[in-house]
């Protein structure tokens, strides 16, 4: 049984919004994989680190998550310096950095758990239902904010890897670290700078999932395939690339939802990326 | 037999025995169950190794093949009846065709990279996990396995579980061994090094990797076969979870991920670590030091415990005297050169695009048995590419090759040295983790004629020496210099006994000296009747050496000859420094 055109088109419109958390989230990720070889799965558990944080400045203290994360960016942003220390310390190689990573999330999941509990935590705000009517479809405001800010990211990141000395200085040393170095590259900062930035990208993330998403501390795996899968398919250090991913699987996300069932949405997006990569596996 | 050897041995059967009486002893059943969980995770981590550490290929993906079996006991147990001990080999090959089946289509990509094999097998995870939550299979109630008859092994529950756990383990631990002294494990430790050489040297990759997968993955479903009936109760929420992968890895790669045993003391240290934070009532905490260890093991034991007790060991102990075959470089007595009529390499119409370049546009060449043809030609003429392609490095676009009157062409590169077609690698390639008689013994494995392990040491052995590498058999080829790496390159393309010898720029980067050192070595080479292909840039050993000499230019033969009329030629003399010197 089909469902209504209506139907489809507000899965497609939530699809694509949800899809902004998606590429969000992808974004940092995409940018130390790609620039860096760097495969860093406690992303994840950073941007949930934030989102507790936004939660709990929001619900003890009352400070509104839109100041708060003026403390939590820079906070994300030390958090990435003393991470990639570590990398540039030992010469930590991609699939190093992955178990490191990973071992990381997994104390950060840890850590989470003693201080807020595994129970699930939901911050209520007046503005979480906010939405505006376009025809027949809803899109929620917050979702949109989330998209525009995403969008924004990744289209200046994207501008600052193209034009920037900066920018060129990363990609090149992504091709060829030593050769770039000869030609006067300081690759050493330039990563920390770039490992800084990813973290605060999941800062930013972790804003939005405190104010969309229901917390627990398990949920720091739930988006770990999918948003693996959007790096992937967006094409490693390309920050436009992971925002239309993310969409992309968003919407094909939902759009299954609507058609079959919500349990079977992940297979959605690990289809798609598995497709993607037999297809085309010329990806770098 | 040494006392060295004896003490570990005695140590193993010892060991072996204890652990099988133990369960008559009459211990609480507290240590059935600890013990149970010791030869769970030594099976598993062990199994994770055979693919992962061997070969190289990193997977997150074991909670599949684990959950895969143990959801089809489960299945079959609860829903169709059949006995559990029936089920258990159903699980480990319901398990293992998962795994073939991934392989066949991910060891197929080109230019799959380990962290990408990592996340794909991650995500099959995912896709498993989903389909048995949202089918009958699990449905997402779990599934009981309460009322399921046990088999009365052993007196009680626990103690048959034990007893089959450690029945796996030995199993699985014997199964690690054979492959890692199997002419498998050699292979699969070569793909580990380099895949692509180990394909040129007669390995047959895609198929080893298979094996590999359907033996890690068949043996994680036999484990989850026996684990589901140890849990009683399965969701796909605690079956799939991320901390098997991750407890799989940090216990492999803590004791050594390339070590048989290594996994197995990785998985006896964690698991008694975890035990005794659960057993304390922290399990979270636990579970944190856990990962606290794993980045401290990568960080400072990247290679694990056992290689590291091992180097050890080996550094204390005073080195055993290697009994050499070594010959010294033979002084070959210029006799009158035996070429025969026969041709050895036919190269009809040879061309390969890459994309819209045309690296090789109809190359026709002959070889005959016995003769040195030189190849030359400028910078991009296509020099590399042929030799890239006869040794099946490289598909053909167009065109046929034959080597001994069979057509090879489209064959993958490890059938073609197996058809007797050697090469050397410009820049040395050797398998960086294993010792130059390792390297060498491995070419003469899966290159030349099948004979037993003696013979083929002997024959290793002979081409170290051969090539005066005699007294470094132990060393790694990091201990060497460019000029020793080259020489390896050339013995262990010899210990292959080809028909013909592909040798890539074998001078270039060598000093004088040892130029005049390679060039007598090229010319024993062929005293023993080999035929021999080489490209070369240097034009006094190419005159020195070649019968022949063909010249590449964009991509086609553009002159074939001796080398002093092809050096005199015009034309030749006006492709390498233009049309002003030509005259």
């Amino acid at each position: 049984m089909m469902p209504s055109a209506t139907l489809l088109g507000q899965a497609l419109i939530s699809g694509v919004l949800a899809g902004g958390m998606y590429g969000l989230l992808a974004l940092g990720l995409s940018l130390s994989w790609g620039l860096l070889r760097l495969v860093n799965l406690s992303h994840f558990a950073l941007a949930f680190l934030a989102a507790y944080l936004t939660y709990e400045m929001g619900t003890t203290y009352h400070i509104d998550p839109w100041w708060s994360v003026l403390l939590i960016v820079p906070a994300m942003f030390a958090i990435g310096l003393v991470q990639h220390w570590i990398f540039d310390r030992f010469k930590v190689n991609e699939l190093a950095s992955l178990l490191i990573t990973f071992s990381f999330a997994v104390m950060l999941e840890v850590g989470i758990q003693l201080y807020w509990t595994a129970d699930y935590r939901r911050f209520e705000t007046h503005y979480a239902t906010w939405s505006i009517k376009a025809g027949p479809f809803y899109i929620p405001v917050l979702e949109l904010i989330l998209c525009l800010v995403a969008g924004v990211l990744a289209w200046g990141t994207w501008l600052w890897l193209r034009k920037t000395y900066v920018g060129k200085a990363l990609r090149a040393s992504a091709e060829d670290a030593d050769i770039a170095a000869a030609y006067g590259v300081d690759h050493k900062k330039l990563a920390y700078l770039l490992s800084g930035l990813g973290a605060a990208y999941a800062g930013v993330a972790g804003t939005f999932i405190a104010l969309i998403a229901t917390l627990a501390p398990a949920q720091i795996w739930a988006w770990l395939g999918v948003v693996f899968a959007v790096v992937i398919i967006g094409r490693l250090g390309n920050p436009l690339g992971a925002l239309f991913a993310g969409m992309l699987i968003g919407a094909s996300e939902s759009i299954a939802m609507a058609i079959l069932s919500p349990a079977w949405a992940p297979v959605v997006s690990f289809s798609v990326l598995i497709a993607i990569l037999l297809w085309d596996p010329e990806w770098s | 037999m040494s006392v060295a050897n004896t003490i570990p041995k005695a140590a193993a059967v010892l060991g072996i025995v204890a652990f099988a009486i133990l369960p008559t002893a009459g211990l609480p059943a507290f240590y059935d169950s600890f013990f149970y969980l010791v030869f769970f995770w030594v099976s598993l981590a062990t199994s994770w190794a055979l693919l992962s550490g061997f070969a190289g290929y990193f997977s997150l993906g074991h909670a599949a093949f684990f959950g895969v079996g143990m959801y089809t006991t489960a299945t079959l147990t609860t829903k169709a009846d059949v006995p559990f001990l029936a089920t258990v080999p159903v699980a480990a090959a319901m398990a293992a065709l998962l795994g073939v089946g991934i392989g066949a289509v991910v060891f197929r990509m080109k230019r799959l990279r380990g962290e990408l094999f990592a996340l794909l097998t991650l995500a099959v995870t995912f896709v498993v996990a989903t389909i048995i939550l949202n089918t009958p299979i699990d449905g997402g109630a779990g599934v009981f396995m309460s009322a399921v008859p046990m088999p009365h092994i052993m007196p009680t529950q626990t103690g048959t579980i034990y007893v089959l756990g450690f029945l796996m383990c030995l199993a699985t631990l014997g199964i690690t061994w054979w492959v890692a002294h199997s002419r498998l494990g050699m292979g699969l430790f070569a793909i580990h090094d380099d895949e692509d050489v180990a394909e040129a040297k007669g390995v047959p990759t895609f198929r080893y990797k298979l094996i590999a997968f359907a033996l890690s993955a068949g043996i994680a479903g036999a484990v989850g076969g026996i684990h589901a009936m140890y849990v009683g109760f399965l969701t796909v929420g605690g079956t799939f979870e991320l901390t098997v992968p991750l407890y799989v890895v940090l216990m492999s790669v803590l004791g050594g991920s390339r070590h048989w045993f290594g996994p197995a003391v990785g998985a006896t240290v964690i698991t008694a670590l975890l035990y005794a934070f659960i057993s304390g009532g922290e399990a979270m905490v636990g579970r944190a030091v856990v990962a606290l260890v794993l980045i401290l093991a990568i960080l400072w034991l990247p290679d694990g415990v056992v290689p590291a007790v091992k180097a050890w060991l080996k550094r204390r102990q005073r080195p055993v005297e290697e009994k050499h075959h070594a010959e010294v470089i033979p002084v070959v007595p210029e006799g009158p050169r035996t070429i025969g009529t026969r041709h050895i390499l036919e190269v009809r119409g040879a061309a390969k695009r890459f994309g819209g370049l045309q690296a090789l546009g109809g190359v026709d060449l002959d070889v005959r048995e016995g003769e040195i043809l030189g190849l030359v030609g400028p910078n991009g003429s296509g020099k590399t590419t042929l030799i890239n392609v006869i040794s099946g490095f490289y598909p053909l676009s167009g065109g046929t090759i034959a080597v001994d009157g069979v057509q090879i062409g489209n064959l993958p590169a490890h059938e073609i040295a197996r058809r007797g077609v050697a090469r050397t690698y410009q820049i040395p390639r050797p398998f960086v983790n294993m010792s130059v008689l390792d390297n060498v013994t491995m070419a003469a494995t899966f290159g030349g004629p099948l004979r037993n392990q003696s013979e083929i040491r002997d024959e290793a052995l002979h081409w170290i020496g051969f090539t005066g590498l005699a007294g470094k058999e132990q060393a790694l080829p990091a201990e060497l210099n460019l000029h020793e790496r080259k020489f390896l390159e050339l013995a262990r393309a010899l210990a292959a006994r080809p028909k013909l010898l592909l040798l890539d720029e074998v001078l270039s980067g060598l000093n004088p000296a040892e130029v005049d050192n390679a060039i007598r070595l090229v010319r024993a080479i062929r005293a023993q009747g080999a035929t021999i292909v080489f490209v070369e840039h240097l034009m006094r050993a190419m005159v020195e050496l070649s019968d022949r000499v063909a010249v590449l230019n964009e991509g086609k033969l553009f002159a074939l000859g001796a080398p002093r009329e092809i050096m005199r030629d015009p034309r030749v003399v006006s492709i390498y420094l233009g049309k002003a010197y030509a005259a």
